[in-house]
């Protein structure tokens, strides 16, 4: 008993803390960019926001997409698209992009989740390879040049998002709302149901639940959100390219949400900013991004499965997240 | 190489040239070589150590890269370099497994494919550091250059090669695993470790060299590639997906299984470039959504 | 019996399944050429019990001595070479192997096994089917086959896990014959057993479990005066 209230005021501690760091957190993100080049917090917010997407399947329902890239590079494509060469606003964009991506996301997800585990990891990485050959052929991505020059244009035709501080605040509301948006899918009632998936898959089954309906619904949410983060990139960088669409992109985000500890809500961001701020660095040296991508995977698969946050939940927390072990 | 004449009139299929049609047939036969090599390898590490290797492409890159080396650096031509390749690339199989994945037995198999993932990113960086991404040539071992010409197309010698050496080391592989003893501990394992191990077989060391095997095979086939496609260090990031494809459609139940579907869909790519040449990248994906929607197993898959 | 060193030696043998506690300090002995039965309720860790000793559950303490070598201390495939073999609950016949393949498995440990042409003498139908996959045999052959291929080894002692289970009375009365052409060959026998009946015709003395724990032990012969606990204990 005595063990149970300890326990308790613990967790109330421990949210009580987690709410404070993400005021913190925001209030950091509002005033960053006086500090800090906005463009590099705006690409970081972008795979921020792709990351946590991507998290909402593996670390909440137990699915390790392997083929994201393709909704993260398709929206960027189609949203790209609409601005440059329909002359869409660039709210008009962004969502053409997302929906696009959820389309996507419900073909993908059709094929893939008739199988599990390793199997789901290759059958989207194989579609998503299907998806680069049909970009890299098609005439609308421009082939290897990509869509260059989309232009920002006015945001709702008043705020002018050529101006970086305001595109910079325009992505920051994206991401939030984004990043919302998964909080609010996790703590549902359908969250724990993916969770009760992830768990244990025939157990859910025998309790009557569609399982493959609620992995198709996470999936398309993941490939939306994933695609709304890849709108936001084409229009902050103004151009949409064959890199959002490769394996190595798809490989990427695994590797942010890995980093920085799937399953938590956190994580991903941190990854993400981890993983942006290292290539940032590299850029300039002569050493191999890959080369470094590479032996992070290996360091945290082998020593590190937890990932940052999932081991300051561990170690200072106690037991929560939902870190996958 | 293409300046010979079929005398007379061409001689059609479907209205395509015969020359061109066996001709896109055979690079159809010698892509399923490889495919049908790796998948192999693939299906045999799968079925005992649960690892899908995605560092597959990688060891066959490697493999190619030993060849290259050891002509370039060391005068040691292609012959001794197809013995010595593998036993270097199954060597680095081994040290591998026992220093990493043999640590990922226990937890999810998602973490095998992680760790080598993050290991093909290690080795394709590497190469490409020292060597770029433009490839290098490998020339075709004198006692196999030129061609033969069968009457109805040219078969280029070293291709013909190619087609029967990786027949040879896939029908070997069956056979060591369907046929031996060795295999008979092999396969007895992939169905319950625990109670092989029990009746006194050092399974540890049955996973290590199976792994180190699996990385010879994909080291023996990146030397036979190596004259044919140029030595890169992307070779084998492409390759590797494709096999994966190859993979799903023949369900990793079955060594045979994995082994003709590779020469099949190598088949396909063949055909489809004739017929349908912009779609060539893309059939094996499509055959394997197909597959997926009808067979989900797989053609030859044991597990529904 | 007594002046003799037992050949397996179990004291306060406690193993876990992950979190759960299964086994809570077994202590057991079985001398050269005895056989010994485990009796119990279903999940009072009889099956755990010869798991353990075997190794195939890892997170075990306690002492193990066998031939008055240490098993704890050494790793799984280590242990059938001291001489000990085990036949699992579930018979372990493999699928992809053909009957011959089964056969010849498991490693020969020490010499003293029976040949291949003496098991196929003893097993007739085993021989007619050696080249057909494992599992096509019916359940009682594929019981004799679980047995079998043991004898070839050269073990010193045999953990049989319900070898009865499932099968139709005469295999079982086949069974009981195989039993007992080991025990006359000198082979010692640690039996886990549902059917009572069964078990009081081969075994020379029982063990009676109870929450992880063995709470008796009495020679076969004291059978009629233990009647009363036996009910109690196994509700039969």
């Amino acid at each position: 008993m005595a063990e149970l209230s300890l326990r308790e005021t613990r967790a109330k501690s421990s949210v009580w803390l987690e709410w404070t760091l993400v005021g913190l957190g925001i209030l950091t993100l509002l005033v960053a960019p006086f500090f800090v080049y906005p463009i590099f917090l705006m690409k970081m917010l972008c795979f921020a926001l792709f990351a946590c997407a991507f998290n909402l399947l593996l670390g909440y329902t137990g699915l390790l997409s392997f083929g994201h890239a393709t909704f993260f590079g398709g929206a960027a494509y189609f949203t790209a698209y609409a601005v440059k060469v329909w002359g869409w606003p660039p709210e008009a964009g962004i969502l053409l992009g997302a929906l696009g991506a959820a389309l996507l996301g419900l073909v993908m997800g059709f094929f893939a989740i008739r199988r599990q585990g390793i199997y789901f990891a290759m059958i989207t990485l194989a579609l998503s390879q299907m998806f680069f050959f049909f970009c890299v052929q098609a005439p609308f991505t421009g082939g290897e040049d990509g869509i260059q020059g989309v232009p920002r244009g006015k945001l709702l035709g008043m705020l002018d998002l050529n101006v970086s501080i305001n595109i910079y605040y325009f992505v920051l509301a994206v991401f939030l709302i984004g990043v919302f948006a998964i909080w609010r899918i996790i703590n549902s009632p359908f969250g724990m149901i993916l969770r009760s998936i992830r768990e244990n898959e025939s157990r859910a089954i025998s309790l009557g639940y569609s399982v493959a309906n609620y992995k198709l619904a996470a999936f398309v949410m993941s490939a939306t959100l994933a695609g709304l983060a890849g709108a936001l990139k084409a229009i902050v960088f103004q151009f949409a390219t064959l890199t959002d669409v490769t394996w190595q992109m798809s490989g990427e985000v695994i590797l942010m949400t890995l980093l920085g500890g799937i399953g938590t809500m956190v994580g991903p961001i941190i990854g993400a900013s981890l993983v942006v701020g290292l290539e940032n660095t590299l850029a300039t040296s002569s050493f191999p991004v890959t080369i470094a991508t590479g032996l992070t995977f290996m360091v945290c698969v082998l020593v590190f499965r937890r990932g940052i946050v999932g081991e300051v939940y561990a170690r200072f927390l106690g037991p929560k997240g939902d870190a996958k072990d | 190489m293409k300046c010979w004449v079929y005398d007379g009139a061409m001689t059609m299929i479907f209205g395509i040239p015969v020359q061109a049609f066996l001709g896109q047939l055979l690079v159809g036969l010698i892509n399923g070589s490889f495919y049908a090599m790796l998948s192999l390898g693939l299906a045999v590490i799968f079925g005992l150590l649960r690892v899908i290797n995605f560092a597959h492409g990688a060891l066959y890159m490697l493999g190619a890269f030993i060849g290259y080396l050891l002509l370039t650096r060391f005068g040691i031509g292609y012959w001794p370099a197809l013995i010595l390749s593998p036993l270097i690339v199954g060597g680095f199989g081994v040290v591998v497994e026992r220093l990493a994945l043999s640590r990922l037995y226990d937890i999810d198999p998602l973490y095998g494919l992680l760790f080598t993932f993050g290991l093909a990113l290690v080795l394709e960086g590497v190469f490409r550091y020292y060597y770029g991404v433009s490839g290098s040539p490998y020339s075709v071992p004198p006692l196999l250059s030129g061609g033969t010409n069968l009457g109805f197309m040219f078969l280029p010698n070293y291709r013909g090669w190619v087609v029967v050496a990786s027949m040879i080391v896939c029908f070997g592989t069956w056979a060591l695993i369907e046929k031996t003893r060795l295999g008979s501990y092999l396969r007895a394992a992939t169905e319950n470790p625990g109670l092989v191990q029990a009746f006194g077989v050092n399974v540890p060391l049955l996973l290590t060299l199976t792994y180190g095997l699996g990385a010879a095979l994909a080291g023996l086939a990146g030397v036979l590639a190596a004259p044919i496609y140029q030595v890169s260090p992307l070779m084998g990031s492409d390759l590797i997906i494709v096999v994966f494809a190859v993979v799903v459609v023949g369900g990793m139940g079955s060594i045979l299984g994995a082994i003709v579907t590779g020469y099949m869909l190598g088949l396909a790519e063949g055909l489809t470039k004739v017929f349908y040449p912009e779609a060539s990248n893309l059939v094996v994906f499509v055959i394997m959504a197909i597959v997926l929607l009808v067979r989900p197993a797989g053609l030859f898959g044991r597990d529904a | 019996m007594s002046d003799a060193a037992p050949l397996l030696a179990v004291r306060g043998l406690n193993a876990w399944y992950g979190e759960s506690h299964a086994l809570h300090g077994v202590d057991l002995e079985v001398f050269p050429g005895e056989t010994v039965t485990l009796l119990g309720r279903n999940g009072v860790g009889k099956t755990t019990t010869l798991r353990a000793i075997i190794g195939l559950i890892r997170q075990r303490t306690g002492q193990i001595f066998f031939d008055d070598k240490d098993l704890m201390r050494l790793p799984l495939h280590r242990t059938a070479h001291q001489g000990i073999g085990l036949v699992p609950e579930e018979r372990g016949i493999f699928a992809t192997l053909t009957v011959d393949e089964n056969l010849v498995l498991p490693p020969i440990v020490a010499e003293g096994g029976m040949s291949v042409e003496e098991i196929f003498e003893l097993f007739p139908n085993l021989k007619e089917r050696r080249n057909s996959p494992g599992t096509r045999l019916s359940g009682g052959e594929q019981q004799m086959l679980a047995i079998a291929r043991m004898l070839r080894t050269g073990v010193k002692m045999l953990l049989l896990d319900e070898p009865t289970e499932g099968l139709a009375p005469v295999i079982v009365q086949r069974i009981g014959d195989l039993l007992a052409t080991m025990k006359k060959r000198g082979m010692t026998i640690l039996l886990v057993e549902q059917n009572f009946r069964f078990a009081s015709r081969v075994t020379d003395r029982f063990y009676l479990m109870e929450h992880g724990k063995v709470v008796a032990g009495f020679p076969v012969g004291e059978l009629p005066d233990r009647m009363t606990l036996l009910h109690e204990v196994l509700g039969v």
